[in-house]
């Protein structure tokens, strides 16, 4: 698979508030990528230095083989960019917009209409076109935002929040949308609806402080499975992380650990044998939902980071 | 590129109702100056008729319009270009730009363009009054088309450095009243030249007045244009640099 888009070392300074700190990016054709992590972490940035809406500081991108600050013409030409506030103008219809966002992606003049109605057939407008966009509801507002960021059919489609402010139904739809499009060209979406990466991303990348703190696909996350488990006593936890197929142990509270480990779930058997030998009284073995959601807090929290630094 | 920006910023231009009462506003106005100033050349008639070599037609009715309409024209540029840049930064839509594939001299000149091709409707039609009389009597061509040339460039100027107020910051209306202010300045600026001291002549340099009145005149020197062509030069590509710039620093 060919890779799209390498950002290398990215590094963004707001005079002196250094918000992205060396987050390298790499995308390739057919990942859905999302960006995760808290507000003010320096997502936007990085979308909008992807884009090309914003000089890094430090760092280069090259897209499609294109060097995104020293040719920047050639490659944001294969870039579709939604910012967090759909770029439309209020005044015109939803047809026109569409036309001249078709135009100023430098689509052929002759090939403009079958563009933008491919475009409003892909995100559901076909019945919105002759509408105004300053009467658009917020959810049709955001497809319009999408559309103009297919409209091209660039390889790299950079999505901020797309599904922001959208009913379920509508989200659902757009999420639909998003994986659809995912199986041609490559795409970075931040969001901070976790079951919404779990649904269409294929790798995650988590950014905190403005640094790159994980960042594995999707699969290796899934086969990461984790155990919560309940004792009537509270053994040392390096007790239980001696055993071969567990990896990380999290005491929650006293007696109550959360387990991790690759494809943990397939030895709970001999867990709870074990935990029985060794006498602790087991009360509760459960399978833990939301690992990404563990995983975002680890990384993003406070708690986190002190655990980060007691366990270095 | 330069065109489809063009085209879109006057699409949007004329669906705001601010484009066509400029456009009613300005009519009316000029056409009662125009009227007025008919109905004095009627007056002085009889007394123009004892001198030899009088100004005509096109000195007393022509030449005052433009004068005027000059003046109109930096009261309404500023209103007109506010919005060019500032607006799309304060809606986000500049985003949309920055992200396409159009480099910043094509967005600037593009934006350019279409509050150009605004302006030149207004002076299109303010063209028209002068030429109506074309019918009654003879006129002096030449000086008609100085007096155009005038208008034309002195609104070129005021355009370009609307444009790169605009740029500079994301309330239309801190855009509308520095380059208001701006515009005042450089056409005032003649006035510290008058007192004669050697060094005041740069002020005259500086000032659209003392390029335009003797153009006014239908007499056009070289000089006066390119001051205006390197007026519109220096504000566009300080307006590239100033969107250049906010990329790096926004």
């Amino acid at each position: 698979m060919s890779v799209l888009l390498q950002a290398h070392h990215l590094h963004r300074y707001y005079a002196d508030n250094h918000a992205v700190k060396d987050v390298s990016i790499e995308l390739k054709q057919g990942d859905i990528l999302a960006l995760l992590g808290p507000n003010g972490a320096g997502k936007s940035s990085c979308m909008q230095m992807l884009a090309g809406t914003l000089a890094p500081s430090e760092g280069e991108i090259i897209i499609n083989g294109y060097d995104l600050l020293e040719q920047p013409q050639q490659a944001k030409q294969h870039i579709g960019y939604l910012p967090d506030r759909p770029p439309v103008y209020p005044e015109l219809s939803v047809d026109e917009y569409l036309d001249y966002t078709a135009r100023l992606r430098a689509v052929n003049k002759a090939q403009v209409v079958t563009a933008r109605e491919k475009a409003k057939h892909n995100c559901g407008l076909e019945q919105q076109g002759r509408k105004l966009i300053a009467h658009l509801s917020k959810g049709y507002l955001q497809r319009v935002g999408i559309a103009q960021a297919i409209i091209h059919e660039p390889a790299i489609i950079i999505l901020d929040e797309p599904t922001i402010g959208l009913d379920p139904n509508q989200m659902r739809e757009i999420r639909q949308l998003i994986a659809e499009l995912g199986e041609k060209h490559g795409i970075i979406l931040s969001t901070h609806i976790l079951p919404e990466v779990d649904a269409v991303c294929n790798r995650v990348q988590i950014i905190a402080d403005g640094c790159s703190v994980y960042n594995r696909s999707m699969d290796e996350l899934r086969q990461q499975s984790q155990l919560s488990l309940r004792l009537e006593k509270t053994p040392q936890s390096t007790l239980i992380e001696s055993l071969d197929y567990i990896e990380s142990v999290i005491e929650l509270a006293p007696g109550h650990f959360l387990l991790s480990g690759n494809q943990l779930h397939r030895h709970q058997s001999k867990l709870s044998q074990y935990c029985v030998e060794q006498g602790w009284g087991l009360l509760e073995m459960s399978p833990a939902r939301n690992n990404l959601e563990q995983l975002f807090v680890h990384f993003t929290s406070r708690d986190g980071k002190q655990f980060d630094e007691e366990a270095a | 590129m330069i065109r489809t920006i063009a085209a879109r910023e006057l699409r949007s231009l004329f669906f705001s109702p601010l484009a066509w009462i400029m456009l009613g506003l300005i009519q009316f106005i000029l056409a009662w100056s125009f009227l007025g100033n008919i109905d004095t050349f009627f007056s002085l008639q009889s007394e123009l008729l004892k001198i030899r070599n009088a100004p005509g037609v096109t000195d007393l009715v022509v030449a005052p319009l433009f004068e005027f309409a000059r003046i109109l024209m930096l009261m309404i540029t500023p209103l007109i270009t506010m919005r060019l840049i500032s607006e799309e930064s304060q809606s986000g839509s500049i985003q949309l730009l920055l992200s396409s594939p159009a480099s910043m001299t094509q967005i600037i000149l593009g934006k350019y363009a279409g509050a150009m091709t605004f302006m030149l409707c207004i002076i299109g039609l303010t063209s028209l009054m002068p030429l109506s009389l074309g019918f009654a009597t003879p006129l002096d061509y030449g000086k008609l088309l100085a007096g155009i040339l005038t208008l034309t460039l002195n609104t070129s100027a005021f355009v370009a450095l609307g444009l790169f107020m605009s740029t500079l910051t994301r309330q239309p209306i801190i855009a509308a009243i520095s380059s208001s202010g701006l515009l005042i300045f450089f056409w005032i600026m003649n006035a510290a030249g008058t007192t004669g001291a050697a060094d005041a002549n740069i002020f005259n340099q500086l000032s659209f007045t003392y390029h335009s009145l003797q153009m006014l005149r239908g007499i056009v020197y070289s000089a006066d244009v390119i001051y205006f062509i390197l007026f519109i030069t220096g504000f566009l590509m300080l307006s590239i640099r100033q969107l250049e710039n906010r990329r790096v620093q926004p």
